[in-house]
């Protein structure tokens, strides 16, 4: 295959994802708004939200004060925000769109529809557009596109190359929601593990769709400790960082035997999986949360770069 | 168009009567109740914009991805009037290529004296790095695009010939394989000669070309300038088709005597490029620096027989529109045939007592531009005012030789699906030869229509349309 068809798909996928995230982080924040908080008034957590997207100060920058309806748009509309679910799905479809051929019908259907839709609501009032309405229309055209792609694929190094792209992608992403905590609770880090920010790990898990896998999995009540456990080390759930480089190195194990060769990119990724299920939640807290997340998110973008200098970058070996 | 409507050839009706090859189209389109008929049509612009057949159309703003409209009112030819356009378009494409090997190797029709010297030698689209280079099978262009228009029952004539890398035929597979799907019942009554061979003979005819250097099966790849161009998805369609990579510059370099693609295995060795960029493009080493589409080196394998370019540099000096007047001579000179097909009457501005009849009739005459193409920079005098006219023969004065001359024809027209029903609408006519080992033609072509009553324009850039065109099988 062409490393720059291998390429598209990664990035098709890996869009894909960065759109569903993003929509996941608006639910979280638009949630937030709706609990009263403690000192009066209600709570404003759209702070963390931004800066766990990593877009704070692009936001600041072009909006100014920080303002509910102003960060919808930049979370959902804006072009001029890279991760925006506008501008992720573009990018999808861009990439979809040189890569035709490499895709069955229904997957083309699946993000060109999602692509016209998306035009619909610019062209409607925003008035007319209820948050939760835009987050569960990303959230299900994200399931759509996937389940097209489960169903009609073959399952070739595209394939897999696909699965790399979601795999990587959702990894960091599970990691930036979770840490959207610690810069709720900044400066008063040593609340990180007390009780009180219970309601707010609650939330974490709507956002990951993640709270009857919790009921089912758990017993007891929710504790810092156990929903860590499920969004990093469970690997019955498909959301969290364990399951998403087991993923990362299923695939990268299928193209290894697709090309007859291993790769760096399949021993990064393997190390990087017995280091993680090796881990214990109780380190993890000891470590630090946020900065065992930060050292997590700077390996798998390594393992990133290491699939694309091997397979993507497409230069002579 | 101001051509009396008495001139204009109906290729479904007779005066009064319906031909016999249209008269089961036209039963069809009597029995069909009219909430139908939109149905179906807004069927069949469903089903194009799901497979994404769009084509760009830049500078206009607006969606840039628009579809070329479609008409469901198919264009029927009768297996005798195929028969002599198909001899006539493989008489003429072979005589194409005769004619350029022939000017990049020992000029034999210029020493001859039947073309004059400068016309060629001096043409923009005469390659100089092709000069002595013999491509595989001798063949230059391997898909020559004929653009036909008819005037009348048994005339028709060659507008242009297309020699680099005509594009439209997806548009000749997808009608098709539209219109077999809205309409089976309609290929049940009429037998009509199947085009989806297409793809499977360009194939071969790729294949065929491979250079001497290839050992195996040769490695065939179509070369895009990429996502933004306008023919895109016809490249990526044509790629999916025959089962080849569809690749940009970037996936391509040159190492040793070959060029390879990076793949996610490591390189790969490519035997034929089929490429759907300009000349000028193809290797920034050899042709314009600034090139970021082509292939550094590229020329250079190419010319000691690494790698085949289809079509091969130079091949555009063929269908410049300066040497066009030439093509039937060139039949009689290399095939020692007299042409099956005719040009049209054509006068050049370079020659002094052309231009002057020209201006003369400026009214009368439709002007083209030597080098353009795609129906910009011409004038169609029945149409144009009076300023209009005279700003374009200052222009014609000022550089005679940049433009050719041709009257205007009253070219026929097909019924066409309007608000009303139906009415008569002009049509042109492109089919596509194949050369490579054996010449192939699919009996059919892409049938354009200009959609405006009376106009003559049929570009999909202005606004034209298409249509199925069937050919009626023996």
């Amino acid at each position: 295959m062409l490393s720059r068809t291998a390429d598209h798909l990664y990035w098709l996928a890996r869009y894909m994802e960065r759109a569903e995230t993003t929509a996941r982080l608006l639910e979280v924040g638009a949630r937030t708004a709706l609990l009263p908080d403690p000192s009066g008034g209600y709570r404003n957590d759209w702070e963390a939200v931004l800066r766990a997207k990593g877009t704070y100060q692009q936001f600041h920058d072009k909006y100014g004060e920080l303002n509910q309806r102003d960060i919808e748009t930049w979370l959902f509309f804006d072009a001029e925000n890279p991760a925006s679910v506008l501008s992720c799905i573009n990018a999808a479809r861009e990439n979809a769109r040189v890569v035709r051929t490499a895709l069955t019908s229904p997957v083309w259907d699946a993000i060109n529809t999602a692509y016209q839709e998306l035009k619909q609501f610019q062209r409607t009032e925003r008035s007319k557009l209820m948050t939760s309405e835009l987050t569960e229309w990303t959230l299900r055209t994200c399931f759509l596109v996937r389940g097209c792609i489960l169903a009609t694929q073959l399952r070739n190094d595209g394939y897999d190359f696909m699965g790399l792209g979601t795999s990587i992608e959702r990894a960091d992403n599970t990691a930036r929601l979770i840490d959207v905590k610690y810069y709720v609770l900044l400066p008063s880090l040593s609340y990180v593990g007390s009780g009180l920010d219970q309601s707010q790990w609650a939330l974490l898990l709507q956002s990951m769709t993640a709270q009857r896998a919790f009921n089912w999995t758990y017993t007891g009540e929710i504790t810092a400790q156990k929903i860590a456990h499920l969004l990093i080390l469970n690997r019955k759930f498909p959301r969290s960082l364990l399951s998403c480089v087991q993923w990362a190195c299923d695939h990268l194990d299928n193209i290894a035997d697709i090309y007859g060769t291993g790769t760096r990119a399949q021993e990064s990724a393997h190390q990087l999986l017995t280091d993680l299920s090796r881990a214990e939640v109780d380190d993890i807290f000891e470590e630090g949360l946020h900065e065992f997340l930060g050292r997590f998110m700077a390996r798998n973008a390594g393992l990133a770069n290491t699939i694309h200098d091997v397979y993507l970058h497409g230069i002579p070996a | 168009m101001n051509a009396n409507p008495a001139q204009i050839f109906n290729e479904m009706m007779n005066g009064a009567e319906v031909r016999p090859s249209y008269a089961n189209l036209e039963q069809w389109y009597r029995s069909m109740p009219d909430e139908f008929r939109t149905l179906k049509q807004s069927e069949a612009e469903e089903l194009f914009r799901r497979v994404g057949i769009t084509f760009a159309v830049y500078g206009e703003g607006g969606d840039p991805e628009r579809l070329i409209p479609f008409d469901m009112f198919p264009r029927v030819l009768t297996a005798s009037e195929w028969r002599r356009l198909d001899k006539g378009i493989r008489q003429r494409a072979a005589a194409l290529n005769a004619f350029l090997c022939d000017m990049y190797g020992r000029r034999e029709m210029i020493r001859a004296g039947k073309i004059p010297e400068h016309l060629v030698t001096n043409n923009a689209a005469y390659e100089k790095a092709a000069i002595g280079f013999m491509p595989p099978k001798g063949v230059f262009s391997h898909i020559v695009g004929v653009d036909l228009v008819r005037t009348g029952p048994d005339q028709f004539y060659v507008l242009e010939d297309n020699c680099r890398t005509p594009s439209g035929v997806s548009y000749m597979l997808q009608n098709r394989e539209i219109m077999m799907r809205m309409f089976p019942q309609l290929f049940m009554e009429n037998r009509i000669a199947p085009v989806d061979g297409y793809a499977g003979l360009l194939r071969k005819t790729l294949a065929s070309v491979a250079p001497k250097k290839c050992t195996g099966e040769p490695k065939i790849v179509i070369l895009t300038p990429g996502q933004f161009n306008s023919a895109y998805y016809e490249h990526s369609f044509l790629a999916d088709l025959m089962g080849v990579e569809l690749v940009e510059g970037q996936d391509l370099f040159v190492e040793g005597d070959f060029v390879w693609m990076k793949t996610t295995e490591g390189p790969k060795k490519v035997d034929v490029i089929y490429r759907r960029i300009d000349d000028t493009f193809l290797d920034p080493l050899c042709f314009r620096p600034d090139s970021m589409l082509g292939v550094p080196g590229l020329m250079n394998v190419y010319r000691s027989g690494g790698v085949s370019i289809c079509s091969a540099p130079g091949a555009g000096v063929a269908d410049d529109k300066a040497i066009y007047t030439y093509v039937p001579e060139m039949v009689r000179f290399y095939l020692g045939e007299e042409p099956v097909l005719e040009n049209v009457p054509t006068w050049q501005c370079a020659k002094a007592d052309d231009c002057r009849y020209v201006l003369e009739n400026l009214p009368e005459l439709v002007v083209k531009e030597v080098h353009g193409s795609g129906g910009y920079g011409m004038l169609v005098g029945p149409k144009s005012d009076k300023s209009t006219i005279e700003a374009f023969a200052a222009k014609i004065r000022e550089k005679p030789e940049n433009y050719i001359a041709q009257p205007t024809l009253a070219l026929s027209a097909c019924p066409t699906f309007v608000d009303e029903g139906i009415a008569p609408r002009h049509v042109d006519l492109r089919p596509y030869c194949l050369v490579g080992e054996k010449i192939e033609l699919v009996p059919g072509g892409l049938t354009r229509v200009a959609l405006t009553e009376g106009s003559l324009v049929v570009n999909s850039s202005q606004g034209g349309g298409v249509k199925d065109t069937w050919v009626l099988a023996e």
